[in-house]
Formats: C-alpha cells, structure tokens, sequence
C-alpha cells in the first residue's frame, strides 16, 4: 500500500505506532486511534471498562491527552440479552468520564461474535510527540504496570486462575494510564510505548529495532501478577505470548538465563498493559517516585538502554 | 494400556484442561495426546511436566502432534 506524504502528518503508518498523529497548527495536532476486541472476562460492565482503558492508553502512550472518543460495537442482537449491551457500555462510559473524555458517537452492528471498544481522538503539542523510536544510551526503562494479564485470561477460560490472581488482573486491565501519562509529560521522556500484545520484550524489541541503541531488561525487577508464575508452568500460556516468542527470539541475548516461563511471562500479551517509558537516568528516580505517590503502584525501572549491542535486547 | 486424549480442533487452553483431567483419572501410566497447534504441543507438555509426569515422545503427525507422556 503506497503511503501518503503530507507535511503536516507527523506519526503516521510506517512505524507501527500507538496512534497517528496530525498537526493542525504549530501548537497543535490531533492523536488519532481505534482498538476493539472480543471479550476477555466474563462480566459485561468489567468488559467495558477494560475495552475503554485499552482504547484510551495509546493516546496516552503519545503523551497525549484524549478528548472525544466513539463506540464501536459487534451484537450477537439475536443471541444474547441486549442488557449486556448496556452493561458493557456503561462500564465503557464510566471509564471515560474517569478519563475526562467525552463521549460523541459510536456505530454499531449485528455480528455472531461480540465485540467492543473505541476510536479515540486527542490533543498534542507537535513537539512533544513521544513514539516508540528515540531512546537514547543511558535512559531507565519505566514499566508502569505488572505484566500477567493474557496467561491469567488463559487460566480464567479454564477455571483455573486463583481468585486473587484474577482481581488483580482485573485491577490492572481496568486502570487507566492517565496519572501514569500526565506525570511522565512533566519531564523530559525521550520514548514511550504502551505494553499490549507483543508483551514487554515485544514492545521493547519495536523500540530498538533499526535503532542506534539497544536495552538490557533486568528481569527480576519486572512487576509480575500474582500467580502468573504458576498458571505459566502448567502451560496456560496464550497463544500469541508464545507466538511473541517465536518471532522476536532472535533479537534477545542471554534469554536461557532464565526460566522458559519466565521469559514467556517477559512475552506475555498484555491487555490494557502499562506504559513503558524511556527516561534519562538522572529523572528516572523522581519520576518512578511521583508515580508511587499518585497511585501508579507497580510501577518499577525494569532496564536501561545500552549503547552495545544494536538493535537487541539482553536479559540482565 | 495406554489412553488417548484427542484434542485436535480444541483452542487453548482446552487441550490442557483435557490433558490434566485424564492425568487425574489414570493417576500413572502412559497417555497420548494430540494436538494441533505449535501452542498447545507447548502447553501441553508444560502442564504434563507440572504434574510430574514425563515427555517420553512428541512425534509429527498429520497436521499436528502426537505427545506421549508417563508417569511410573
């Protein structure tokens, strides 16, 4: 598909990005993006809350900050009860008040599978833009949520998933990256991803490819949801955490230094994941400090970013 | 004697939960499973190996796999 050029389009499709990003004026350009999916818990109004969170992140993984967002819906109208429906959006809505975001629109259709989430659109300034692409050498690697949520999914589908683990999935999936957004805009960041369905080391491996820079992930600094281990290693593994695996092995250094399921967790496709965020070490402290003051709990300095090797990701 | 559990055609994590239902049932033996998908030939060896029982054998076979596994 040949890509158009226009001067004013300053994220656009070529690198695999959260959102798009269109200047209007100098002091202003719109984030633009859409993601919508089948459900992964069982609860409607949980659904809808985490749909909207996950919706809402990849404005906030630009720095960006959404304002009008669109429902976008696939019913089984003549399957099930339209009470779900209802309840799914309200879980939806409510989310985005707590996201100040307005709700003007939506679309829906008659689908055999449901399905639920948004188009979202947003403001930025045009410079200050943050994508996946400008980590430097020597910024810390901020995660702002643990990972856990696609295996804990699994285990939930097979009855399997310790109660605790679940609510704190939930809890997860649910949480909006707003704070974790708004306070990573007030220092310098020079990257910014959220976590979603390539895992960590997926996401990670998208900011250092075709890059001057590569990172090394210390491992057993990354926050982990209680009980994934376990789920991992009676092989509730998703499928697409194992498919992550796969196509992105051959950018990881040193991964048997640590267990199958733990590098599998390193993979594991998050929904509604949090912000993965490149700082220069001198900022990395105060800021993971501010976010543990305003609530962003898990977060935690899961690596840094090396000069050596290019490209890749060592497992530290 | 051994049991076969066919989980050709099932998503994940369904093979697993057919794989742990038969390792409960037969408690010690041997058990074949087969399996579809790169996924669940993983999974299944993975839950297969949290119980304690062994991978004796993962041969091709078809479209999918074929997983032996033990237990004494």
């Amino acid at each position: 598909m040949p890509l158009i050029f226009d001067p004013n389009l300053i994220v656009g499709l070529e690198n695999a990005e959260d959102a798009g990003v269109y200047k209007l004026r100098k002091d202003l350009a719109i984030v633009l993006t859409l993601d919508f999916f089948t459900p992964i818990v069982d609860d409607p109004y949980t659904f809808g809350q985490v749909a909207a969170a996950n919706s809402l992140s990849d404005v906030y993984a630009m720095g960006g900050k959404p304002i009008v967002a669109m429902n976008i819906v696939c019913f089984p109208i003549n399957k099930m009860d339209i009470s779900i429906l209802q309840d799914i959006l309200k879980g939806g809505l409510d989310k985005m008040r707590e996201a100040e975001v307005l709700l003007v629109g939506g679309h829906s259709v008659e689908d055999n599978e449901l399905k639920y989430g948004l188009s979202v659109t947003g403001t930025i300034h045009p410079e200050k833009v943050l994508t996946n692409k400008g980590a430097r050498t020597g910024d810390k690697l901020i995660l702002t949520k643990p990972l856990g949520t696609g295996i804990i999914n699994t285990a939930l589908k097979g009855g399997l998933a310790h109660e605790d683990s679940v609510a704190e999935s939930i809890k997860c999936m649910t949480t909006l990256n707003k704070k974790a957004a708004e306070l990573m805009t007030e220092v310098e960041v020079h990257a910014c991803t959220d976590v979603t369905g390539f895992g960590l080391l997926g996401h990670a491996c998208e900011m250092v490819e075709g890059q001057d820079v590569g990172m090394v992930i210390y491992s057993s600094a990354v926050p982990i949801l209680p009980g994934t281990e376990h789920l991992a290693q009676m092989g509730l593994i998703p499928g697409g955490t194992i498919r992550n695996r796969d196509f992105r092995i051959p950018m990881i250094d040193r991964a048997t230094q640590i267990s199958d399921e733990h590098l599998l967790i390193l993979f594991d496709a998050q929904t509604s994941g949090g912000l993965l965020i490149s700082v220069p070490e001198q900022d990395a402290q105060s800021l993971l400090e501010r976010l543990h003051q305003e609530g962003v709990e898990a977060a935690a300095i899961v690596g840094e970013v090396v000069e050596q090797p290019k490209g890749k990701i060592v497992i530290g | 004697m051994n049991t076969t559990v066919d989980a050709r055609g099932f998503s994940c994590p369904q093979p697993v939960l057919m794989t742990l239902d038969e390792i409960t049932k037969v408690d010690t033996g041997e058990i074949v499973v087969l399996v579809d998908t790169d996924t669940s030939k993983e999974n299944v060896s993975r839950a297969a190996t949290s119980k304690g029982w062994q991978v004796k054998d993962v041969q091709e076979e078809g479209e999918g796999y074929r997983i032996t596994i033990s237990k004494d």
